[in-house]
């Protein structure tokens, strides 16, 4: 089992999700995040004080998947999420010990779901 | 004899005065500061209209405006409102009742020391901030509200000019703040860490309302629904936009674009600007002085709190502070009889005595304001302390002072 982070940009987010729903992956947690890569951010002022912004709104999928699973989400991702510009985001996939359904108890690669 | 349209916009100005310490202060002060404090700033200004309500009817008005002594201050024989009744006072508004004098001038007691909480803001302790408020409305502002507009009040009695309040609410509260804040002391932080406003949304709903309200201070400071209520209504707004335009371009130019809060923060010191010269100055002039208001304040606000690195947090002396005294001394340029022939002419008009007591007023009232605020604050610090600790600061005021969430973040 693997767990899949996507850092993405946010206007991203609808193309991603339709992108995963086309290839049947429905369950996943996204949330509001802040973020920078090389990019130096963008700074703001406030009565003349120029704040050194550093951090950018992005967004934050994650995922779990079975193996098999794991390159049709990537791609799914990858593809929709992208833009060319610096800024697109990055995936990250750990290795996911256990993952176990609440209202069932059910364990392991069925309750990946 | 009592006037019933004089009365009626009495009423309303005194109920517009108050719309703008709160929600206006609280909402302006409150979207300025960080989301952990918000509640806290809120609560300042909500405080503050109880608390002087209630100085005000016992004892602040006839300390202000109460029978002379030595031209200083009014006695106390007015205390609890004593021989205080509907009939008109024809020192101070000879159509309305003196009750209703007295209730629209507790609006202005109301905010003035409201205004001072943006110097402090963000790491005051409530207790010394309650104190030192009700200390400062005492023997601050009843005081200078009494040599500016009390029968017998010996700037009044030269001759000096302050319309609605540049002297008496801008510069008292506004070099009160300044002191304050240096007394207090920076904020953990500043400036060497971001500390952005956390609602921009907040700030302008309360400059918004500000202005709405600022008629009732202006325009109601006529005290009477005539053509100088209507003179005062229009160069206020006047300023006020020109003020907002002069600082979007000029932070435009200097910073590289126009924000919001530049737009908010401008209207705010062409009103205070704005504010001694409402009854005396034209329409031209008050196009005048809304430019002369962004100039000043906005080289005090971004140029000389930045080389100094005061941390007077929300600007109650860049704005309030520096708008007053421009104003007072724009009040000696601009002011014209055939405005109001109760007022006088100006320098631009020829008249250097009037613009003289002009600054001797502008310069008593900051002396005064500034020890007297020293000596409160160092008194209140031996007693309590003036600033919350550093771990209280950290985690915030509304959670340590109010034991309060703004927004909860989970339902």
């Amino acid at each position: 089992m693997k767990f899949v982070i996507a850092i993405i940009q946010p206007h991203k987010l609808d193309a991603v999700m339709k992108a995963l729903d086309e290839k049947e992956i429905y369950l996943k947690t996204v949330t509001n995040v802040l973020g920078c890569g090389r990019q130096k951010g963008i700074s703001e002022v406030y009565r003349g004080v120029r704040e050194a912004g550093n951090l950018i709104k992005k967004v934050r999928l994650e995922i779990a998947v079975n193996d098999i699973y794991l390159d049709q989400t990537i791609e799914a991702i990858r593809s929709a999420a992208q833009s060319g510009k610096i800024g697109d985001g990055k995936i990250f996939v750990l290795d996911l010990a256990d993952c176990i359904r609440i209202r069932t108890g059910e364990w392991g690669g069925e309750a990946i779901g | 004899m009592i006037n019933g349209s004089d009365t009626a916009f009495v009423l309303i100005s005194a109920a517009l005065v108050m719309l703008m310490t709160t929600p206006g202060l609280a909402f302006f002060y409150g979207g300025l500061v960080r989301r952990k404090n918000v509640l806290s700033t809120m609560m300042q200004s909500f405080f503050l209209l109880c608390l002087l309500s209630v100085q005000w009817v016992l004892f602040g008005y006839s300390l202000a405006f109460g029978p002379d002594i030595g031209h200083f201050i009014g006695s106390l024989s007015w205390i609890g409102l004593k021989g205080v009744t509907m009939a008109p006072n024809p020192d101070y508004a000879a159509t309305i009742p003196h009750l209703l004098f007295v209730t629209f001038q507790m609006m202005f007691a109301v905010i003035t020391p409201a205004l001072i909480t943006g110097a402090f803001a963000e790491r005051m302790k409530f207790v010394s901030f309650a104190l030192f408020s009700l200390l400062w409305a005492t023997f601050v502002y009843d005081p200078v509200c009494h040599w500016v507009w009390g029968a017998g009040g010996w700037l009044k009695l030269r001759g000096v000019l302050d319309f609605a309040g540049g002297s008496v609410v801008h510069i008292t509260s506004g070099v009160s703040a300044l002191a304050a804040a240096l007394m207090l002391g920076k904020r953990r932080g500043f400036p060497s860490e971001q500390l952005p406003p956390h609602n921009m949304t907040y700030t302008l709903l309360g400059a918004s309302l500000l202005w709405f309200g600022w008629f009732g201070f202006n325009a109601g400071s006529a005290l009477s629904a005539n053509e100088i209520a209507v003179s005062a209504f229009l160069v206020t707004n006047t300023a006020a936009a020109v003020a907002a335009l002069t600082w979007l371009v000029i932070e435009w130019l200097s910073a590289g674009k126009p924000t919001v809060l530049g737009g908010a923060t401008g209207a705010v010191a062409g009103l205070a600007t704005i504010t001694p010269a409402s009854g005396y100055v034209s329409v031209d002039s008050a196009i005048a002085i809304g430019i002369l208001a962004s100039l000043f304040c906005y080289t005090a606000v971004v140029f000389v709190k930045q080389k100094f690195t005061y941390d007077d947090s929300l600007d109650a002396f860049g704005v309030h502070g520096i708008g007053g005294i421009v104003g007072m001394m724009a009040t000696g340029l601009f002011a014209r009889k055939f405005i109001n022939a109760a007022g006088n002419d100006g320098l631009f008009a020829g008249n250097f005595a009037f613009f003289q007591e002009q600054a001797l007023a502008v310069g008593a009232v900051i002396l005064y304001s500034v020890a007297l605020t020293y000596i409160f604050l160092k008194i209140i610090d031996m007693l309590f302390g003036l600033r919350v600790n550093d771990e209280e600061e950290v985690m915030g005021l509304d959670h340590t002072q109010h034991r309060e969430s703004a927004y909860t973040l989970l339902d």
